[in-house]
């Protein structure tokens, strides 16, 4: 079948006229970002950079890295580059004040964020004519509606189901004819799991493709979803910092995600010395987006692992791909969507009396569901005699990192000393997720 | 009298590493009771020199509290403990947790009681003229 393309331009744009483009708004985007963004206009000014001096994509190695923390200090709007007026938008990420970073999107924004995800469907086969049932969460998490607009975009039938109810999820499934399932993997092995109990037989749905992203998966979970669902398994990727889905995608080549490099320039560096890596070499994502105008960011530190491959691909696309995210330079976890970091968890520990400062946290994945349990000890001092006061101690836990990392997670109470003690730094997350080859 | 409770998890071997202490120690268990959930056990155990075993026990890092409760003497006949029960159920006083032996003799059982009102509950009981120990009889 020959590949359909969604902006036949910019797809299949030669190198050197994709880099003139790229150039162009580089310049654009950096003399927005000097003059709307005081955090960013520090950052050029402590380098001593005079963003007119940068005039080709070279120089672009010059310019100071953005990073999650630097963002999470400019909570709430001191990212955004517009006056509020033009923001029609606002995501966030999870966490609370302090850990969270929100992200303004203006009108135009907006549309070119459908286009890039209508793209993006397009690219991994979706078209007018399909039915796509949008399982991710609808919300401040980017994942619902940045899938849902561009799914409209590109005219085809939006079911937006969002998260949870996986039963009616099912149900609607078939009952609507949907055709292309949009979910996270581990959501997607789940739904298949609660198919099986309930003996739905998939040759009665019109299900055919499946579109997986905001969590690391692997080529053996890609397997076992094509294995339980009678589809095509597609990888597509994004952030919520550079905009949302839509960043990148897999085609039907399977052979790495293309970028939408005209919207997102990525570098892949060493993420200890900063240095640029060469084409092909693993090391740290960085993308500066070259059109957004609400949060716009000038070689943000996505922390995803990863390599560029510039050589076009069989699918007839130019745009450069990269390596499937395997694995993170940080210690951020995702679990069922969200980003979780273990200095959250911590910090909502080191609040609670009882509690000492050892902890475990263990991720798992049970019927295809990411489960997150933190190990505490029990301070001898606190320990009471009475089992509904550690009770509470434990549901006390559990509902404040709750309201901090908004997942549910599973607190068990621990007999002190009874986490390894190391000298320097504790191993603190046991992901038994990587054990069993999931992510 | 004073119990001494330490904190156990689910997991085998936690009963045991606090028994074998004990057993080091010579200390005689005079009485005992495991409660559990689903998360988690408190032993709970009379013993004498209460506090000197439980600063042992908190030195060896166990998590180990000591809790007053009040030991009874009940008849050893139908309806003894039901006796006992019914003068703080008038009261409305409410039982955390109670255990029982019987003694080695055999006519006395003897009840361990944790109450939230303590005070008031031995009042109470010694008024009835329910036995009220001090210490658990060998």
């Amino acid at each position: 079948m020959k590949p359909t393309f969604w902006d036949e331009y910019f797809e299949l744009l030669p190198r050197e006229a994709m880099e003139k483009i790229q150039l162009n708004r580089l310049k654009k985007v950096l003399v927005r970002a000097y003059h709307s963004l005081p955090y960013y206009r520090k950052k050029l000014e402590d380098a001593g950079i005079n963003v007119y001096d940068i005039n080709s994509l070279e120089d672009l190695k010059y310019l100071p890295f953005t990073t999650k923390d630097d963002l999470r200090k400019a909570y709430p709007f001191g990212a955004i580059a517009e006056p509020m007026r033009n923001i029609v938008r606002l995501h966030s990420s999870s966490g609370t004040t302090g850990t969270a970073t929100v992200v303004g999107y203006t009108k135009k924004d907006i549309d070119t964020w459908a286009e890039l995800m209508a793209r993006t469907l397009c690219g991994c086969g979706v078209t007018a004519e399909d039915v796509i049932q949008v399982a991710f969460g609808y919300g401040l998490f980017t994942g619902g509606l940045g899938v849902h607009y561009g799914a409209e975009k590109l005219g085809a039938t939006v079911v937006p189901t969002s998260t949870g109810n996986t039963l009616r999820q099912i149900q609607i499934m078939r009952d609507f004819g949907v055709s292309v399932l949009c979910c996270t993997p581990s959501y997607a092995l789940y739904l298949a799991e609660v198919a099986k109990e309930n003996n739905i037989d998939w040759t009665k749905t019109r299900l055919r493709l499946g579109i997986f992203g905001a969590e690391p998966w692997s080529e053996e979970m890609r397997a076992e979803i094509e294995r339980q669902l009678p589809i095509r398994a597609y990888d597509i990727y994004g952030l919520s910092e550079v905009i949302g889905p839509g960043v990148a995608f897999e085609c039907e080549k399977h052979c790495g995600l293309h970028i939408s490099e005209d919207h997102f320039l990525p570098e892949v560096i060493d993420p200890t010395t900063g240095k640029v890596l060469p084409p092909g070499e693993t090391g740290e994502l960085v993308f500066t987006t070259l059109t957004k105008e609400g949060t716009p960011v000038i070689r943000y530190r996505t922390g995803d692992l990863s390599a560029l491959m510039y050589e076009p691909c069989a699918c007839g696309r130019t745009l450069v791909r990269m390596k499937r995210v395997a694995s993170r330079t940080d210690d951020m976890l995702i679990i069922r969507g969200v980003n979780v970091y273990p200095s959250q968890i911590e910090s909502v520990l080191l609040s609670v009396d009882g509690v000492e400062p050892h902890y475990q946290i263990v991720v798992k994945r049970e019927n295809y569901l990411d489960l997150l349990e933190v190990q505490v000890e029990v301070a001898p001092h606190f320990f009471s005699d009475e089992v509904k006061v550690l009770e509470r101690l434990k549901k006390a836990i559990e509902e404040r990192l709750k309201a901090e990392l908004n997942i549910h997670c599973e607190v068990k109470l621990l007999e002190p000393k009874s986490l390894a003690r190391t000298e320097g730094k504790a191993k603190r997350v046991l992901d038994l997720r990587k054990k069993e080859g999931m992510v | 009298m004073k119990q001494i409770s330490v904190f156990l998890e689910n997991r085998p071997g936690s009963l045991y590493a606090v028994l074998q202490k004990l057993k080091e120690w010579g200390v005689n268990l005079r009485a005992l009771s495991l409660a559990d959930t689903a998360e988690f056990g408190v032993l709970r155990f009379i013993v004498e020199h209460p506090e000197a075993i439980v600063a042992k026990l908190k030195e060896e890092r166990f998590a180990a509290t000591l809790t007053e409760v009040l030991a009874v003497g009940v008849e050893d006949r139908p309806g003894g403990l039901c006796d006992v029960v019914a003068i703080l159920t008038q009261a409305g006083i409410s039982i955390e947790y109670l255990y029982a032996f019987v003694s080695p003799r055999g006519d006395k059982a003897y009840v361990v009681l944790r109450v939230e009102d303590l005070e008031t509950a031995k009042r109470l009981l010694e008024e009835k003229g329910v036995s009220i120990l001090e210490e658990l009889p060998l």
